[in-house]
């Protein structure tokens, strides 16, 4: 089917000649196997994780390798699937519950906002629930308004969920297998978009902190932060902005919650310019609780008002034409960024 | 009187729905002076049930209940004293006196958190038996939950799913014919929420949620049908609450039932009915009775005392322990 093509990625600039590149979704894969040889807690469910395509290859071989006890599929029943991971992580276990869609996690918020995010706070820390759940946001062919959210906003409202969107195979690798060894709640959100994207990752299991973003580009003349795969569009967007001689700062988030603000509060009393770029809508938006947090600390060393790039304010259309306007790229971001420039 | 129950088993069916009832009795007594700032949703009345599930577990058996906790946690083992201090929101209380009367928790008797959310706990019990068999071990999971919860998605889901892994689960529904002051008969199509399990090829049973023997008997049967491997069970146990939804007082003084409804099951109060039953049949005598009374006020006055004395948390404790820190362990 062709909307299940993932669009090819160029590969990682500057990684050194000879060092081992593999796809986000082979980062993702290795990650979980790892996780599995290492911890015998770790078990991971969903629909499909056993289908030969394992879940756009992400757990493809796991079932084999781990048997069917430790990798399985699931009855379509996310509300319990979700309780039912809580329970096993409160008795000791790691799940790991997957997602195709990430438009299916709203069938289980009762378990995830009343349940899993409070248990560690209500029980004075008597407790703790180590639990992940992945899930795919989705784009592209149609896919329409049930099959392509960004709902990161909504999660990183709630205490006690942590929400993690990596852009790269460095990242997806190693946040991934941070979120399993956390020992809370971990919404993992990835981008379908990202599969493809090859970069350098290292074999042996690494751990990439929870809530520190990163600078994927130094500059002085804007600061753009970018989730998920606006990230990488935002760093397509200062290579476009290089060649007219504007000079960007390109923050990968990386998590929503925690939320690295300090790095960006940081670049942005160096830049005087903001620019965020986020898979979600505004309202009460990852940009709108970044501009705000720089509002309050460093309003000052603005010299500019703050931009956000965001899909627009409605669901996702399905028709071509109305869907090539909904997304936002690296040319919004480029000229949001002139905008401030004066440019 | 059952001759296949030894005695001891009696005599400790006994004493816990003594116990339980003497505990909400107190809380009952304390309630009016508005010092414990929690909404209390009292057991009187289901002691029985309580009683019989749990004396047939082990301390590795994992216990999942609703907002309606206090019987289950104490029939488990929990001590009263954290309990009456986390109701009075003191540091000392089972969640620091940052959960309240619904969210009881004793991870030392396999108590992970009673949730307040009608049906939350039942998925957690499935997740905690699955826990059991993928690590190969013999522990068994229950969760309590109303007749209310019944009406929900998520006792479907956990059912299907447990019975589909062959889960060592007991779903033990306590039907008390209300959820809040909505009837069964204006929520549940038939009322038969034993025959609901046979969809999804589990066992059901009703029994009668006041006498603590018949309950002890047939949640044996499905702790050891849990133990051996062989799946799960759904437990109807019919019941009623003397006491309003939340709160110490009667419902039928707000109107919402009717009294008669009420005086018509205090007669069969499964705590009396059982004493008489004991002393009939020759197992207790009233010294032994008297005795086992005075045990338990003592060991309620201890609670409130522990309770008392214990500090207020800090108020810095507001903002700790959102996360927890230990990681990978």
């Amino acid at each position: 089917m062709p909307w299940t093509t993932v669009p090819k990625m160029e590969r990682t600039p500057g990684v050194e000649p000879g060092s081992r590149e593999i796809t986000y979704r082979e980062a993702l894969n290795e990650a979980l196997s790892q996780m599995l040889g290492i911890d015998e807690r770790v078990f991971i469910m969903g629909e499909g994780v056993d289908d030969p395509g394992g879940v756009f290859g992400t757990t493809k071989g796991l079932p084999e390798k781990f048997g069917d006890a430790r990798v399985f599929d699931t009855p379509l029943a996310e509300n319990a699937l979700t309780g039912i991971a809580m329970g096993a992580a409160l008795a000791g276990m790691r799940p790991v519950l997957v997602h195709m869609r990430v438009d299916f996690l709203p069938i289980s918020l009762d378990q995830i906002i009343n349940h899993a995010a409070k248990w560690h706070y209500m029980f004075g820390g008597k407790v703790h629930v180590p639990m992940v759940i992945r899930a795919i946001t989705g784009r592209g062919w149609g896919s329409a308004a049930q099959h392509s959210q960004s709902l990161q906003a909504l999660f990183a409202n709630i205490p006690g969920l942590k929400v993690v969107m990596p852009s790269t195979p460095y990242d997806a690798k190693g946040l991934l297998m941070a979120a399993v060894a956390d020992g809370n709640p971990v919404i993992f959100l990835e981008h379908r978009w990202l599969y493809e994207a090859a970069g350098h990752v290292p074999e042996e299991p690494y751990l990439v902190p929870i809530g520190k973003g990163e600078i994927r580009r130094k500059g002085k003349d804007a600061t753009i932060v970018g989730v998920s795969h606006m990230a990488r569009e935002a760093v397509a967007a200062a290579e476009l902005l290089a060649n007219e001689g504007i000079d960007s700062e390109v923050i990968d988030l990386r998590a929503v919650r925690p939320m690295d603000s300090p790095l960006v509060i940081e670049s942005v009393r160096k830049t005087g310019r903001l620019v965020v770029a986020d898979t979600g809508w505004k309202l009460c938006g990852i940009g709108a609780e970044l501009v705000a947090r720089v509002a309050e600390e460093a309003l000052g060393e603005l010299k500019a008002p703050p931009l956000r790039i965001n899909i627009p304010d409605v669901p996702t259309p399905s028709s071509p034409v109305l869907e090539e306007a909904y997304y936002p790229g690296k040319d919004d971001i480029a000229a949001g960024v002139r905008q401030l420039l004066g440019k | 009187m059952s001759n296949k129950i030894p005695k001891e088993t009696l005599v400790g069916l006994y004493e816990t729905m003594l116990r339980i009832r003497m505990f909400e009795e107190k809380v009952v007594e304390l309630y009016p002076a508005q010092e414990m700032k929690t909404p209390v949703h009292l057991y009187i009345g289901q002691e029985a049930i309580a009683a019989g599930v749990c004396l047939n577990l082990v301390k590795d058996d994992y216990l999942l209940s609703n907002h309606r906790g206090h019987g289950h946690c104490i029939a488990k083992g929990t001590d009263m004293g954290v309990m009456m201090a986390e109701f009075y929101g003191k540091a000392g209380g089972c969640s620091g006196g940052k959960g309240g009367s619904m969210h009881l928790v004793d991870p030392e008797n396999s108590i992970p958190g009673n949730s307040a959310i009608v049906g939350g706990g039942i998925p957690m019990a499935v997740g905690a038996a699955l826990a059991s068999q993928i690590k190969g071990l013999k522990s068994v999971a229950v969760t309590f939950f109303g007749d209310g919860a019944v009406d929900e998605g998520v006792f479907h889901e956990s059912m299907s799913f447990a019975s589909l892994k062959k889960l060592p689960v007991v779903f033990v529904c306590e039907n008390n014919l209300y959820a809040t002051n909505s009837h069964i008969t204006a929520r549940h199509p038939t009322g038969d929420i034993a025959g609901s399990a046979g969809a999804y090829g589990v066992p059901g049973v009703c029994v009668d949620g006041n006498d603590p023997e018949a309950v002890y008997e047939c949640s044996k049967e499905a702790v050891e049908r849990a133990r051996k491997g062989t799946g799960p069970s759904l437990i109807e146990a019919r019941t009623y609450r003397w006491k309003g939804h939340v709160g110490p007082d009667a419902d039928f003084e707000k109107g919402c039932r009717p009294e008669e409804e009420l005086r018509e099951w205090m007669e069969k109060c499964p705590v009396k009915r059982f004493r008489e039953r004991l002393l009939t049949s020759g197992v207790m005598s009233a010294e032994e009775m008297d005795g086992l009374r005075s045990a338990v006020a003592e060991e309620v006055d201890k609670a409130v005392s522990f309770s008392d004395k214990s500090p207020w948390p800090d108020t810095a404790e507001l903002t700790r322990g959102l996360y927890y820190e230990g990681g990978g362990k």
